[in-house]
């Protein structure tokens, strides 16, 4: 793209990320985070990376921010005042020329490698072979799909560690519900949740779906479905399980369990982890839609939280 | 079939059905055992340097499992540290209470994905899946530790994620500066130029972090201190040896050629610092658990001083080694013990242990023999590695080194006969509410097999130099008793 439409953009993000640290209002903070994330997506989408774009912004800006507003909703609730102490300058002006050197080191390190693509090659006569078309889903679910499958059960694992702190009596009850306190407010979202939960989930399994030749994929469409969750959960339309319930178990599990099951039918034919022939993608597309669903689940819970007693339930953040 | 990568899959399919079947952990974890016992046989018997990718996607593309001396040490003993501590943790986080208690539903699911993590490090010389790997391992570390003290883990959990992150900058510049991040394919086409001591720099800096080394240890004592026994036991022994075994990955194959003995000088000088100011502190605690964690941070500096010896002559490669599988042994028995001794004492404090001796005999034996090799008293595994190390900095004239280390093994029999001494002193008998003997037996199994590790010496340290990186020293390596006679030989 344009020269001046990068520079305009770099600046922006300069801009936002500036806003977000300076604010002194966490709230105003949080809404520049959420605003630097998107353009952050709009920068790879300029550099080419489409999927790392939808990654960024679903992830990065989108479930993040729902994240930090409910940090903060939670906070305010208990009566602190939700403000960023001023820092003394010599602890600013440390970390202001720890990170001043530390970029320019990175810069003349970046500057001086006349980068090597010797996977390139190697990926585009592998590709053919699994019959689809997007190389990043052909790096996650093939060629190095022992690093995916290792990073579902880091996703799990990070909601098991969530469980670990669920206090006194909250075992294992439902996380602190999300519904909004206000009335008005509450109907609006719970209408407009009503149809967006189905939208998204459509729109999750379109995204899997055609990961296998576009941009998309399992990570994205399960961010999708769980923001679909969270905004139905904000709007009171739905009600988050209880952490025994063996349904939510099952979904959680079911992605890391058929990614590790389908690998473990590889050693019939030889390797972990290898496909059989003719039936790659079949089995990519089957892995990655029951990773969605799971990504999906993990995510919207691991941002509702810890389970809390019964009480507790009611008094969530607005 | 491979037992490389079914010993990181095989945790993973506990962890799935420790989640589906949180009543039924008992049956799961004797299965769990049996099968990862199997399986390290198994990887004992392949030749040194047997490595395969995963999938069949090969290099520079796919990820290299590689079973070299090092994991051929390591992960048996990850079997049986994990084993044992799983045994004594069926009573601490007891199934029964799945439905009731958060933390024994939480732990078991953890405590699969803390093992898989484990082997999944130290068989794999893929730089960006031992990415994976530490996360994995820190994400369960941080919540055992949360376990105890939500305070202790969430720092744990922010300067853990800051040297991911620094991991992960050296990663992306090796990867575009050489356009693979398999540490045996950098081996053969690392250069010495910015680029590359930069990313090293990065690593080795977030590799530190995670590994404890002082001065980035500060995260270290209150959370290991915290934690349940069992946790203890895991992060100690397990979580701090990855950042550990990654680091060496580096510096002695991967990116050898960046690594400068100046740079190798300054780990084995920050190495010395840490043993001694972690014997200091471990000397100045007055609670049992803070002893040992701090114990922890002046046992990694051995690890770490051991760096600058590695190419010279005698066999710091192999007492390297030798040390990671011993202390992780030792000081997983030591935990637990404590743990044990701390349930029947009145209060967390030293103090409070007068008279356990004779109360609960056997447990106070296991933190003996635990002491025995972290001081490194003939003839436990301790012994072996410290011998092998203090010999090769002397051949090699680094004669500091050598006394740091000496002076490192006294200052550890003063911390740890402390405890000791007040567990024998008094004449009453503490009346102790009776123990499970699986409990009992676990870390006294751990402590035998830290002391019995040292009759082993001769064949492990031929293991440990089998399939080593070419950068250690190329010595053949004579039987541990013929280096014994040598060097006392050398002293006359």
């Amino acid at each position: 793209m344009s020269l001046v439409f990068d520079l305009v953009l770099c600046l922006m993000i300069l801009g936002t990320a500036a806003a977000s640290l300076l604010m002194r209002s966490a709230l105003g903070g949080i809404v520049f985070f959420i605003a630097f994330g998107n353009l952050l997506g709009i920068a790879w989408l300029s550099l080419g990376a489409v999927n790392v774009a939808l990654a960024e912004i679903a992830i990065g800006a989108g479930v993040t921010g729902i994240l930090l507003i409910l940090a903060h909703a939670r906070l305010s609730a208990m009566g602190d005042p939700v403000e960023c102490e001023p820092t003394s300058p010599w602890m600013r002006a440390a970390v202001a020329v720890i990170c001043g050197g530390l970029i320019v080191l990175l810069s003349v390190a970046v500057l001086s490698i006349s980068p090597t693509d010797r996977m390139g090659a190697q990926i585009a006569t592998l590709m053919p072979a699994l019959g689809i078309e997007n190389p990043v889903t052909g790096v996650l679910l093939a060629f190095r799909a022992y690093d995916t499958l290792l990073e579902t059960f880091v996703l799990l694992g990070a909601l098991v560690a969530v469980w670990a702190i669920a206090p006194p009596g909250g075992w294992p009850q439902r996380p602190a519900s999300l519904a909004i306190a206000t009335p008005v407010s509450l109907t609006v979202i719970g209408t407009f949740s009503r149809v967006l939960l189905p939208a998204s989930l459509v729109m999750a399994a379109y995204l899997v779906w055609t990961g296998s030749d576009l941009p998309g994929g399992a990570f994205q469409g399960g961010t999708v479905l769980a923001g679909g969750i969270l905004v139905a959960a904000l709007g009171g339309a739905i009600a988050l399980p209880r952490a025994d319930d063996m349904r939510l178990r099952s979904v959680l599990v079911l992605g890391p369990a058929m990614f590790l099951g389908i690998g473990l039918g590889g050693i019939a034919l030889g390797r972990f982890l290898s496909y059989p022939v003719g039936l790659e993608k079949a089995l990519i597309v089957a892995i990655e839609y029951a990773l969605a669903l799971s990504i999906g689940a993990t995510l919207a819970l691991l941002v509702a939280g810890k389970p809390v007693p019964p009480a507790a339930v009611q008094e969530g953040g607005d | 079939m491979s037992p490389l990568d079914l010993l990181v899959v095989a945790p993973l399919v506990f962890m799935v059905l420790s989640l589906l079947a949180g009543g039924w952990q008992r049956s799961l974890l004797a299965l769990a055992i049996a099968t990862m016992a199997a399986l390290s046989v198994w990887l004992m018997t392949l030749d040194p340097g047997t490595a395969h990718v995963v999938g069949g996607w090969e290099l520079p593309l796919g990820v290299l499992l590689r079973a070299d001396g090092l994991a051929q040490m390591l992960v048996p003993a990850v079997t049986l540290t994990a084993g044992l501590t799983g045994l004594y943790a069926l009573h601490q986080f007891a199934p029964e209470s799945h439905a009731s208690n958060a933390q024994t539903a939480a732990f078991w699911p953890l405590y699969y994905l803390m093992w898989s993590a484990a082997n999944a490090a130290f068989l794999t010389t893929d730089l960006f899946n031992l990415y994976v790997t530490l996360e994995m391992a820190s994400i369960a570390a941080v919540a055992m530790a949360a376990m105890g003290s939500v305070r202790a883990a969430l720092r744990y959990l922010l300067i853990a994620l800051l040297g991911s992150i620094f991991y992960l900058l050296g990663v992306a510049l090796i990867l575009s500066r050489y356009g693979t991040v398999d540490v045996t394919l950098l081996a053969g086409m690392a250069e010495a130029d910015f680029a590359t001591a930069l990313a090293l720099a990065l690593m080795t800096g977030g590799l530190l972090v995670k590994a404890a080394l002082f001065p980035l240890h500060g995260w270290l004592p209150p959370a290991h201190a915290a934690a349940p026994a069992p946790a203890s036991a895991l992060l100690s022994g397990l979580v701090v040896k990855i950042g550990f075994v990654i680091t060496v990955r580096l510096w002695f194959e991967g990116l050898a050629a960046a690594a400068t003995p100046a740079g190798l000088h300054v780990l084995g000088g920050i190495g010395a610092l840490a043993i001694l100011f972690g014997s200091l502190q471990a000397i100045r605690q007055e609670s049992l658990k803070a002893l040992v964690a701090y114990s922890t941070v002046a046992q990694i500096g051995y690890l770490f001083l051991a760096f600058p010896l590695i190419a010279g002559a005698g066999h710091a490669w192999a007492g390297l080694s030798f040390h990671a599988v011993a202390h992780m042994i030792a000081k997983a028995a030591m935990f637990l013990a404590a743990g044990l001794m701390l349930k029947a004492a009145a209060g967390p404090r030293i103090a409070d242990l007068a008279g356990l001796a004779r109360a609960m005999p056997l447990t106070v034996t296991a933190f003996g023999l635990a002491a025995v090799s972290l001081m490194g008293l003939p003839p436990s595994g301790g012994f072996s590695a410290k011998f092998l190390l203090v010999d090769a900095a002397l051949r090699q004239g680094q004669a500091i080194h050598a006394a740091v280390m000496l002076i490192g093994g006294l200052l550890a029999a003063v911390y740890l006969f402390r405890p000791l001494a007040v567990a024998f002193s008094g004449s009453e008998t503490p009346v102790v509410p009776p123990k499970a003997p699986s409990m009992v037996a676990a870390p006294l199994a751990l402590a035998l097999a830290a002391l019995l590790l040292g009759f082993a010496g001769g064949p492990l340290a031929d293991l440990a130099t089998g399939g080593a990186p070419a950068t250690v020293a190329p010595e053949p390596l004579p039987a541990l008793e013929d280096t014994v006679e040598t060097a006392s030989e050398d002293e006359q």
